[in-house]
């Protein structure tokens, strides 16, 4: 899933204090999820910048609503009937629902409520943790299902750096060092061989670096 | 130009070699690093220039080989993935060489988030292990990563770090085999303080057959004083510094401590120069040069060998 975490209040406020009628918009997939962007998340933050509006005397109206995805079209144009009563959309759904919503009504002022986070798990209550950065190539079978690419500090494809304390990574000790797990697991299904190999530079043209990626499937065309 | 390098000569005579560490100044002004140069003058076999050490701005690894060279000096160009995508790196292979700077130490380098710009964006487009293999594939077949030929193959004796006390310990030397295959001609170790268990990792290179294959200098930090040791044992990552060590410097009152660092460090160079397939010591005595010469003659390793270094 993509991960969220709503931006500080401060920024917020900011944001839409050149408009008098604001539209939070949640999302009910992802950012609802990481309880960042759904429906529960949607109503906390409009009663709060009521609440904020009404202590600083200012009028400010709020208007409620969450989508089911707001990276999908079909769901995105929900909105159509409720846009003419605000002056702006306050979206609380990853970067691309934003800009999706944004490319949908150009005419409308869409704003980011949330910071998108990364691709992750929910490893428990409240816990999530990035493991993929959607590199395009995906090589998990080679490093025994944990992504150095995304869980190593130094995205090191040949084996740890010298620098991992009992098994932590030396960059934030509260992280496991990826090649640690990865020679630990590779171990124990004796699959250690897996090492000997040099494995060479990423092709990273082929997936990242050109500007935004596009999957076109001509099966799944009408 | 003279095609090897003196330490490479140095290595294939069967000397043991010794090499120091220099790290070039915060600033634009060469002269820091040239009153270092000479301190280490002729009592090293080649000098290594850290490539922004701990992630820290400071005069460009290259520049600084380039000066060394024209003290006289062989330079050791170390240089990190961290900073540089794979054109970068390529290039300065290829500046290094035209400059008749012949040995290139590949790293990875240490994490930008310990550094002066912690809000700099590591680059790691290679890691170590892909940058030594590019540059064996540039000078042994004249191949660029991306495919293409290079009009003139650069001289280069590569070499690549390893940390003999680093976990997960089991897999260190099998990580220094692919560092071999890799291309690793010599080998620069972090510093010793454990002897024992260096003497165990040494034993595991030699079972593995590596000592044949790659010239290993072992690493060597001289303690300053007893703060100095718990800050290494304690703050240092992949630091193995045995409590029997940092007890012996907290034995000893401040104003003697200095000296009994420099006695560890004789007593280490002693036991290291009987391990069998190690090759050299490598000195990090970092901002302090001025101790290397008293222990290169202190240990008996002076003069040090002139060598043919081939046309
Ligand atoms: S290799 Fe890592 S970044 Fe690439 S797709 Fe697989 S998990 Fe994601
Ligand atoms: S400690 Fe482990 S995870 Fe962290 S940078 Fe080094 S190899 Fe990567």
């Amino acid at each position: 899933m993509i991960t969220g975490t709503r931006k500080p209040m401060e920024e917020i406020r900011a944001m839409i204090a050149p408009f008098g009628r604001v539209l939070v918009a949640g999302c009910g997939t992802c950012v609802a999820e990481c309880a960042s962007g759904g429906e529960k998340e949607v109503a906390l933050l409009a009663s709060q910048l009521r609440m904020d509006a009404k202590l600083r005397k200012i009028s400010l109206e709020v208007g409620e609503i969450t989508l089911d995805r707001q990276c999908v079209y079909e769901f995105i144009d929900q909105l159509t009937p409720f846009l003419e009563n605000y002056d702006a959309v306050l979206s609380l759904a990853c970067g691309a629902g934003v800009q999706a919503v944004a490319e949908v009504f150009p005419q409308w002022v869409i704003l980011p409520g949330l910071d998108t986070g990364f691709l992750g798990e929910t490893r428990e209550a409240g816990l999530w943790l990035e493991n993929c950065r959607g590199c395009g190539e995906c090589r998990l079978h080679l490093f025994a299902g944990v992504c150095p690419i995304t869980r190593c500090a130094k995205r090191l494809f040949n084996g740890p750096c010298g620098g991992s304390r009992a098994g932590q990574c030396e960059v934030s000790p509260e992280v496991q060092c990826a090649w640690h797990l990865i020679l630990e697991r590779l171990e124990r299904q004796g699959r250690m061989d897996c090492l000997e190999e040099i494995y060479p530079p990423c092709d990273w043209s082929r997936h990242q670096g050109r500007g935004p990626r596009k999957i076109q499937r001509e099966d799944q065309r009408a | 130009m003279k095609h090897r390098s003196n330490l490479q000569a140095v290595l294939e005579g069967a000397h043991f070699a010794v090499t120091a560490e220099c790290g070039p100044p915060r600033g634009a002004d060469s002269q820091a690093l040239r009153e270092k140069a000479q301190i280490l003058k002729g009592c090293v076999d080649a000098v290594n220039v850290t490539d922004n050490q701990t992630a820290v701005v400071r005069l460009c690894s290259l520049a600084s080989c380039a000066i060394l060279k024209e003290m006289g000096l062989d330079p050791v160009l170390q240089m990190t993935t961290r900073d540089r995508n794979r054109i970068a790196l390529q290039s300065d292979l290829l500046g290094a060489s035209a400059l008749g700077i012949r040995n290139v130490l590949c790293l990875s380098g240490d994490h930008v988030c310990f550094g002066s710009e912690p809000q700099a964006m590591g680059v790691f487009d290679l890691d170590s292990i892909q940058l030594l293999y590019a540059a064996r594939t540039m000078r042994d077949q004249g191949k660029f990563i991306g495919g293409g030929a290079l009009s003139d193959p650069p001289k280069l004796f590569l070499g690549a770090v390893e940390n003999p006390f680093a976990d997960p310990l089991g897999f260190r030397a099998r990580r220094l085999a692919k560092k071999v295959a890799a291309g690793a001609q010599f080998i620069q170790t972090q510093c010793i303080y454990n002897l024992e268990r260096f003497r165990e990792w040494m034993k595991q290179v030699r079972d593995l057959g590596l000592d044949q294959k790659t010239h290993i200098l072992a690493g060597l930090t001289p303690l300053k004083s007893a703060r100095m040791a718990r800050y290494m044992k304690e703050k240092v990552a992949g630091m193995d510094l045995p409590d029997a060590i940092l007890e012996r410097m907290e034995k000893v009152p401040a104003s003697k401590q200095t000296q009994e660092g420099i006695k560890i460090a004789l007593e280490t160079i002693e036991a290291l120069r009987e391990i069998p397939g190690l090759r050299g010591i490598h000195i990090m005595a970092v901002e302090w040069e001025q101790v290397v010469p008293q222990l290169v003659a202190d240990s008996g390793l002076l003069p040090r060998p002139s060598v043919d270094r081939g046309q």
